[in-house]
């Protein structure tokens, strides 16, 4: 199993910061060969479509690196806002502190591999979708 | 819009804002949660409130080069509230019942931000001219 990234958001960020925290993130993935990526946002207190967003677009790239991303200690009154503005982040699971995270990706990239090994598995040949 | 006809509106307090660059964004966030943490607003409310006011600076900046947004402390009757009128000079809005509408946007993004922003804010209203300019104003009541 590879390694796991923490990254933590401490304030508010600036667009170009979070756009900078997005391709930074990327390529640590591709440097460390993360298998996960934990995103701690319980010091965030406005998400909004381009936050939303570039969350979004850090989940589908680590997918394309062969990683998963979990996204930790959203408060309570971000998620309540977040459903009501009709965002939604897609790839992106959520877990409610740091260790549930871990666990949460522990069991994605067991589940992930075991499918790896399995005779028929991502394979859509043939498959009727 | 909601009228009581016997409850007046009254302006208690009020500040002018211009927003021209992206920066602008999270200062002018930051004195929306002033006033609204000065009235006692709740976090929940709040957090509506700001992420509303965050899509519709975002939407100014983005589609009309920025413009001025006024923040208000109104009261009627007994329940008091923020309203945030954000007026620009842009191209206007061609077809308002489509851009409101979950998922049309012209900048290739979401679409969310108006219609999102309705939900999130107990009243709202946009009035825009093509070729004169875009005024959304957007109302949260304290326990609203
Ligand atoms: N201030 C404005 N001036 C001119 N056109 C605007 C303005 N605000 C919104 N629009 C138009 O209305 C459309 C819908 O706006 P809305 O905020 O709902 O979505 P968006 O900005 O395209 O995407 P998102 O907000 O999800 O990133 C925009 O694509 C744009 O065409
Ligand atoms: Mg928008």
């Amino acid at each position: 199993m590879g390694p796991f990234l923490l990254v933590t958001i401490q304030v508010d960020l600036y667009d170009r910061l979070a756009l900078m925290l997005e391709s930074d993130l990327v390529q640590a993935i591709s440097k460390s060969g993360a298998q996960g990526v934990l995103i701690d946002i319980s010091a965030v207190s406005i998400v909004d479509s381009f936050m939303g967003r570039i969350i979004g677009n850090i989940a589908s790239m680590a997918r394309l690196l062969d990683a998963h991303t979990v996204v930790v200690g959203m408060q309570p009154a971000v998620a309540i806002t977040l459903i009501e503005l009709g965002l939604t982040l897609p790839g992106v699971q959520t877990a409610l502190n740091v260790e549930k995270g871990m666990q949460l990706l522990q069991s994605r990239i067991r589940v992930a591999d075991s499918e790896e090994d399995a005779p028929h598995g991502d394979d859509d040949a043939g498959s009727p979708e | 819009m909601r009228h009581t006809g016997t409850t007046m509106l009254v302006v208690l307090n009020k500040d002018a804002y211009s927003i021209q660059r992206e920066q602008d964004v999270i200062l002018f966030r930051n004195r929306v949660k002033e006033f609204a943490v000065r009235i006692g607003m709740g976090v929940v409310n709040q957090t509506k409130l700001i992420t509303a006011a965050s899509e519709l600076v975002r939407n100014m900046l983005r589609y009309a080069n920025g413009g001025d947004v006024l923040i208000e402390v109104i009261t009627r009757g007994r329940e008091n509230g923020i309203r945030l009128t954000f007026k620009d000079q842009g191209p206007g809005i061609p077809d308002i019942k489509q851009a409101m509408q979950d998922g049309f946007s012209t900048g290739r993004s979401l679409g969310l931000g108006l219609p999102g922003t309705k939900r999130l804010v107990s009243e709202f209203d946009i009035k825009s001219t093509v070729g004169v300019g875009t005024t959304v104003t957007i109302v949260k009541w304290k326990n609203g």
